[in-house]
C-alpha cells in the first residue's frame, strides 16, 4: 500500500447539474510532498478534497488515495485525516468527548493519543468544555487534533488557516511544517500564498474546477521568468524589437509607462539589449524583477483568457527553462 | 487490532442522545401526560367512560395504562418517536458532523444502521417508559386490582398486569414502523423539523384515508389501525388476528423505508457543512 502515491487523481470531474465544479482534474501527490491545492474560492478546491475522502461520488474518473477508492470502503482512509471546510463537531459534547468519539470510531489504539493530540494543538485545558463554546480558531486546532489520533499519514486539510487570527495562522503554519518533517504527507488547500510559498513544495493551481498548473512550487517560480520594465529613447522601435522575439513574452505598453515584458532567462535579456543597441533605440532604464508567485498566482485565476490559453502559455514558459509541462 | 462497526456507533448515538435536550423533551413529555392524566382521575368523580377501560380507572390503576395507550396511539406517542428518529440523521446535517464521521473507520451503512437502532431503542423506552409511569401512578390513584377484558369478563391483577406489558410490546410494532418512516425523511429531507412534522402528518393523514368513499376497505392495512391491535390480547380469548397483522403491515411500512433510507444514506453526497 505505501508504494502507492498519497494521492492519485485521474480525470476526477464533478457536476451539479450544468455547472462543472471539477473538471477533469489529474494530479498526483508524492509521499513526503506538502502539496498546495490552490486556487480562489469557488475553484473546486473543496469538491476535489471530499472526492478523495469518498464524501461525494465523482460524476467522472477517479481519486486514489494510497492506491484504494474511497468511493468503495473506508478502508481507503485507514491512512488518511483531514478536514473538509471547517472542520465540525458536536456541540453539545466537550472537546475530550468528541475526541473520544472520533477515536471510537477510529478503532485501534487511536483513544491512547487523545491526551498527546489534545497537547500538540494546545487544548488540553480546554478539554472539558463544550465545543459550542468553541472559538472558530480552536475548532480549527481541534480538528487537527482529531486528525492526529488516527495518526494518518497523509494528512488533508481544507484551508486550514481561515478564520485564524495572525499568531494562529502562524502556530498552524509550523504546526503543519512540524508534520512535515516528522515524514507526514500533507496535502492543502488554500487560497493564500503566503500559506503556500512558506509551506509547500509542490502546488497544483485550480481554476474553475481546472488545474492550469502541477508541479515543482520553485519550478513554478522560475517558469514564471522574470518581469522586466524597460525605457528607451524611442520605445516603438523597441516595442518592434521585442516582438516575436525569442525569450520575450507578455510585452506590454500602457501609455508613457515604460514598456514590461517577461524574459526566460537573463541570456534573453542580453541578446535583447545588443538587438536594442543595433535598432538605435538607446536603453535609459532596463530593470529586472523576479515575479512573484502571487503575479503568477493572478494571472492564472483571474485572467481575461480561458485557463487552457494560460496553461499553455505557461508550458510555453516552462520549455524555455527546462521546467514542467 | 479492533475495528469498530455498528455496536460502536449504536454506543456513540445513546451516548449523543442522552446529551441532547431533545431527547428529554419527548421523555419528558412520555412521562407528564400519564402524570397529568392520573391526577385528573383523583380529582375527578368519574373516567373517560367513551373509551374503552376508561370506566374502570376508578376501580383499578391497570386501566390507566390502557386509557393512556389509547389517548395516544395515534398521534402523541408517534410524536415522541419521530421527535428522535426524524432528527437523528438530519441533526448531523445541520451540525455539519456527517462528514466528520463518515470519514473515520466506520462504513456508511454501519453509521446508518447504528442510527436505527439508537432511534428504535429510543422510542422503546418512551412507550415502556411511560407505559410503567401509566401503571404506576394508575396503581398509586386507584389500587392494583382485577381488571375486566373486552369480552367481560375479568383477570387476576396479576394476569392484567402482564397483559398490559403485553399490549405496550404489540403497541410497538407500529411506532417501529413510525420510526422507520421519521427515519426515511430525516435521511431524506435531511431537515430535522420537516421530518417530525412530515411524520405526524402522515400518521393523521392514514386516519384520513378511510373517509374517503371506498376507500374504507383499505383499513385493514392502514398503519393507523394497527395502533389499536394491542386490544385483540384483551378479549377472552385473545384475538390474534389484528396483532398477526400488525406484525406484518408494520414491517411492509417499516422494511422499504428503512431500504429507501438506506439507499439514500450510501448515495448521497455530503457535500454540505
Amino acid at each position: 500500500m505505501s508504494s502507492e502515491a498519497p494521492v492519485a487523481l485521474r480525470g476526477l470531474t464533478k457536476q451539479y447539474g450544468r455547472i462543472t465544479a471539477v473538471d477533469d482534474v489529474s494530479l498526483t501527490v508524492n509521499e513526503g510532498d506538502v502539496f498546495g491545492y490552490l486556487g480562489p474560492n469557488g475553484a473546486g478546491k473543496t469538491t476535489s478534497l471530499r472526492m478523495m475522502l469518498g464524501l461525494i461520488t465523482p460524476t467522472e474518473g477517479e481519486a486514489r488515495v494510497f492506491g484504494l477508492d474511497p468511493q468503495k470502503s473506508v478502508d481507503a482512509l485507514a491512512d488518511v485525516a483531514g478536514f473538509v471546510e471547517a472542520p465540525r463537531f458536536y456541540p453539545y459534547l466537550d472537546a475530550m468527548t468528541n475526541l473520544r468519539l472520533v477515536a471510537a470510531f477510529d478503532g485501534n489504539d487511536a483513544k491512547s493519543r487523545i491526551a498527546e493530540a489534545l497537547d500538540v494543538v494546545e487544548l488540553a485545558d480546554r478539554a472539558g468544555d463544550k465545543v459550542g463554546g468553541y472559538s472558530h480558531g480552536m475548532r480549527q486546532r481541534l480538528g487537527i487534533a482529531a486528525a492526529l489520533i488516527r495518526r494518518p499519514k497523509l494528512l488533508l486539510l481544507d484551508e486550514p488557516a481561515t478564520g485564524l487570527d495572525p499568531g494562529g495562522m502562524r502556530d498552524m503554519r509550523a504546526l503543519i511544517a512540524r508534520l512535515s518533517a516528522e515524514g507526514m504527507t500533507v496535502m492543502l488547500s488554500s487560497h493564500l500564498l503566503a500559506e503556500v510559498e512558506e509551506l509547500c513544495n509542490r502546488v497544483a493551481i485550480v481554476r474553475s474546477g481546472r488545474i492550469v498548473y502541477e508541479g515543482e512550487l520553485d519550478e513554478l517560480r522560475a517558469a514564471a521568468g522574470l518581469t522586466i520594465r524597460l525605457r528607451t529613447s524611442d520605445d516603438e522601435v523597441a516595442l518592434r524589437v521585442l516582438s516575436d522575439r525569442r525569450g520575450i513574452s507578455d510585452v506590454v505598453r500602457h501609455g508613457a509607462a515604460p514598456i514590461q515584458f517577461r524574459a526566460a532567462d537573463e541570456s534573453a535579456i542580453g541578446e535583447l539589449s545588443r538587438a536594442l543597441a543595433d535598432s538605435g533605440a538607446l536603453i535609459l532604464e532596463l530593470a529586472p524583477s523576479a515575479a512573484t508567485l502571487e503575479d503568477l498566482f493572478f494571472e492564472l485565476t483571474e485572467g481575461e483568457g480561458d485557463a487552457e490559453a494560460e496553461a499553455k502559455r505557461l508550458d510555453e514558459a516552462a520549455d524555455l527553462t527546462g521546467g514542467p509541462q | 487490532m479492533s475495528r469498530p462497526g455498528t455496536l460502536t456507533v449504536y454506543r456513540w448515538e445513546l451516548r449523543k442522545l442522552r446529551a441532547q435536550k431533545r431527547t428529554y423533551l419527548g421523555l419528558g413529555a412520555a412521562v407528564l401526560v400519564p402524570v397529568a392524566f392520573s391526577i385528573a382521575v383523583a380529582i375527578q368523580p368519574g373516567g373517560p367512560t367513551e373509551v374503552p377501560f376508561g370506566s374502570y380507572v376508578k376501580d383499578t390503576g391497570l386501566a390507566f395504562p390502557l386509557v393512556t395507550l389509547l389517548f395516544g396511539s395515534i398521534w402523541f406517542y408517534p410524536l415522541i418517536a419521530a421527535l428522535v428518529s426524524g432528527d437523528i440523521v438530519a441533526n448531523e446535517d445541520n451540525n455539519g458532523t456527517l462528514k466528520t464521521i463518515l470519514t473515520r473507520s466506520v462504513e456508511r451503512s454501519q453509521i446508518f444502521f447504528g442510527k436505527v437502532l439508537a432511534a428504535f431503542s429510543y422510542s422503546i423506552f418512551a412507550i415502556l417508559l411511560s407505559g410503567t409511569v401509566a401503571t404506576v401512578a394508575g396503581i398509586l390513584v386507584s389500587g392494583f386490582n382485577p381488571i375486566p377484558t373486552l369480552s367481560g369478563t375479568t383477570v387476576t391483577a396479576g394476569h392484567g398486569l402482564a397483559l398490559v406489558a403485553a399490549s405496550l410490546g404489540v403497541y410497538l410494532m407500529p411506532v417501529l414502523a413510525i420510526s422507520s418512516f421519521a427515519l426515511l425523511l430525516s435521511t431524506v429531507f435531511r431537515n430535522s423539523a420537516a421530518a417530525v412534522v412530515g411524520t405526524l402528518m402522515f400518521s393523521l393523514l392514514l386516519q384520513l384515508v378511510v373517509i374517503i368513499p371506498g376507500l374504507d376497505g383499505l383499513q385493514p392495512y392502514l398503519l393507523s389501525t394497527q395502533f389499536n391491535s394491542w386490544q385483540g390480547l384483551l378479549r377472552t380469548p385473545a384475538d390474534w388476528d389484528p396483532i398477526i397483522r400488525a406484525a406484518w403491515v408494520s414491517a411492509a411500512y417499516a422494511i422499504p423505508s428503512l431500504a429507501i433510507a438506506l439507499t439514500a444514506f450510501l448515495r448521497r453526497d455530503v457535500a454540505g457543512g
